[in-house]
């Protein structure tokens, strides 16, 4: 379900982060549904190659798209249970993840813009901290849960699991928003929006690509954050009712609320230094180590 | 689980972050008392004290809260710094050590836990996390102040051990403790004082000739 909900909502909520953020700016906003009316504008044009290029920066886009689009189909909505799932599936999350960050980066690094090389560096550097930040958290909810795919996690949450393991829970909860923000290259992490190359960390390695590929990237990006922000309802808002229409309803609405506490952040809190981001990540990271040092079953380090 | 240990261990294990990663030295001092306090309140809420050891808690309360970090700010006030520059490992090596070490205080937490009557594992844990982030602070750290901190961050792990481990008869030993760190403290911003009057620096690595040696003697040989 989540699978076709991102495909159908993810755009829609593009536009609620971007409206959240002009009207707290005290603008008026683009549509709702603008980032639709955006990708069907670029999937129309022709796409415009650098002649430094081969068929890695064509194939990028592509290969990243479909990392995401499998990582979706992992990807559980609510207490509905994912496309496919087996055990171990939130490992597999992880590197389709790193699969796609990879693409990405690869065709970046394919145009030899300096800029590209540059955004590529730091996307990898800070995609480490990231990829652990990820791992641990899923690993401490597997614990918590004792499921071993991401379905069987988002099974076994409900509102039980967090009187009982409270703190190992919201302290994942909070990791995800982190990673949330940074792996969908937002602020306070790197900032969407900006026309400075150089203080570009994502949004740089996406200058070349034109057309029809820049709206696949485009839409992997909106799927990401879907994804992520999935993952994050699915944690903190395990409603349970046994009716599918309404635990549905409750997390669709649940990822709109997420678009909107991220349009806030962002509208709140200024960029960080570039130098702070690897320590903001750690300290992701560590929130990531506590809630499994806290787990009460015992968990994986004892 | 009780839900107060999970919330203490929590706090307690972010405040330990916080004083590995930040260099301003005043919250990092806020977080040291914010610590002890915490502690002192958790040594409260799980057991059942009589008047002695209420007290005893109470006075922890107070001088680890209060007495304690008023001394330190007022001994960096009078030395006027405000941060840690260039500490001997970076601030990013030192959450990553303090990761390392959370686990391995939740290894050997659990070993312990085993072998002794307790029924809060997690409070060992993250009473020997606290210890090895003072020991850490005292290694990693240049400036005698931060140094001071980190024997007061120790400290406040063992009285976390204290609280998890033993029950009543130890208060009286935390007594003893407290009043030793109460002097050394004491005594550390007297000290500072001075060295900083009379040497204008109290980064350890200089505290080799005073100020008052002639500039001659100074750069020449001891003899």
């Amino acid at each position: 379900m989540e699978f076709v909900l991102a495909l159908l909502f993810a755009p829609l909520l593009a536009g609620i982060i971007r409206r959240t953020k002009a009207r707290v700016a005290g603008r008026k906003g683009p549509p709702l549904l603008q980032a639709y009316l955006d990708l069907r504008k670029l999937a129309s044009r022709a796409s415009v190659y650098s002649s430094t290029t081969t068929w890695v920066f064509r194939l990028g886009p592509l290969i990243t798209l479909s990392a995401v689009l499998v990582a979706l189909a992992l990807t559980p909505a609510g207490s509905m249970a994912a496309l496919i799932s087996f055990r171990g599936d939130f490992l597999l999350i992880v590197y389709l993840l790193a699969a796609a960050r990879f693409a990405t980066a690869l065709a970046a690094l394919d145009t030899g813009s300096a800029f590209e090389g540059m955004g590529a560096s730091r996307e990898m550097a800070f995609g480490v901290l990231a990829e652990l930040a990820l791992l641990l958290s899923l690993a401490s909810l597997v614990g918590v849960t004792h499921a071993e795919s991401l379905s069987g996690i988002a099974q076994n949450l409900g509102v039980a699991t967090w009187e009982s393991s409270a703190g190992p829970l919201g302290l994942v909860a909070a990791a995800f928003f982190g990673i949330l923000l940074i792996e969908n290259a937002r602020i306070p992490f790197d900032d969407p929006t900006t026309h400075l190359e150089l203080t570009m960390i994502h949004e740089v390695m996406v200058l070349d690509h034109s057309g029809p590929e820049l709206a696949v990237i485009e839409l992997a990006s909106m799927l990401k954050y879907w994804l992520f922000a999935g993952l994050l309802v699915t944690l903190v808002l395990p409603v349970h009712t046994g009716v599918a229409g309404v635990d549905l309803l409750a997390h669709g609405v649940g990822i709109m609320v997420v678009g909107l506490v991220t349009g806030l952040v962002e509208s709140m809190m200024a960029r960080l230094s570039l130098l702070r981001v690897p320590q903001m990540l750690l300290a992701i990271v560590l929130l990531a180590l506590l809630s499994m040092v806290l787990n009460p079953a015992g968990g994986i380090l004892y | 689980m009780n839900p107060i240990v999970v919330a203490a261990v929590s706090l307690l294990a972010l405040i330990n972050f916080r004083l590995l990663g930040g260099s301003r030295l005043v919250p990092i001092i806020h977080g040291a008392a914010l610590q002890g306090a915490l502690l002192a309140l958790v040594g409260i809420a799980l057991r059942e004290l009589d008047t002695a050891e209420t007290a005893l808690a109470v006075g922890t309360f107070l001088v680890k809260g209060f007495v304690l970090p008023t001394l330190l700010l007022r001994a960096l006030r009078q030395v006027e710094i405000r941060r840690e520059i260039e500490p001997l490992v970076g601030y990013n090596v030192s959450l990553l050590v303090g990761a390392a070490a959370l686990a391995i205080a939740a290894m050997l937490g659990g070993r312990i836990a085993e072998i002794t009557t307790t029924h809060e594992p997690l409070m060992i844990t993250i009473s020997l996390f606290t210890m090895s982030t003072g020991l850490f602070l005292i290694v990693a750290r240049r400036k005698a102040v931060t140094q001071a901190l980190g024997y007061l961050i120790f400290e406040n792990g063992i009285y976390g051990l204290g609280i998890a481990v033993a029950s009543g008869e130890p208060l009286l030993v935390e007594a003893g403790i407290l009043l030793d760190l109460f002097v050394a403290v004491f005594v550390m911003g007297i000290i500072i004082f001075h060295i900083q009057h009379d040497f204008s620096h109290i980064d350890i690595d200089r505290l080799v000739v005073p100020d008052e040696v002639p500039e001659t003697v100074r750069e020449g040989d001891p003899s």
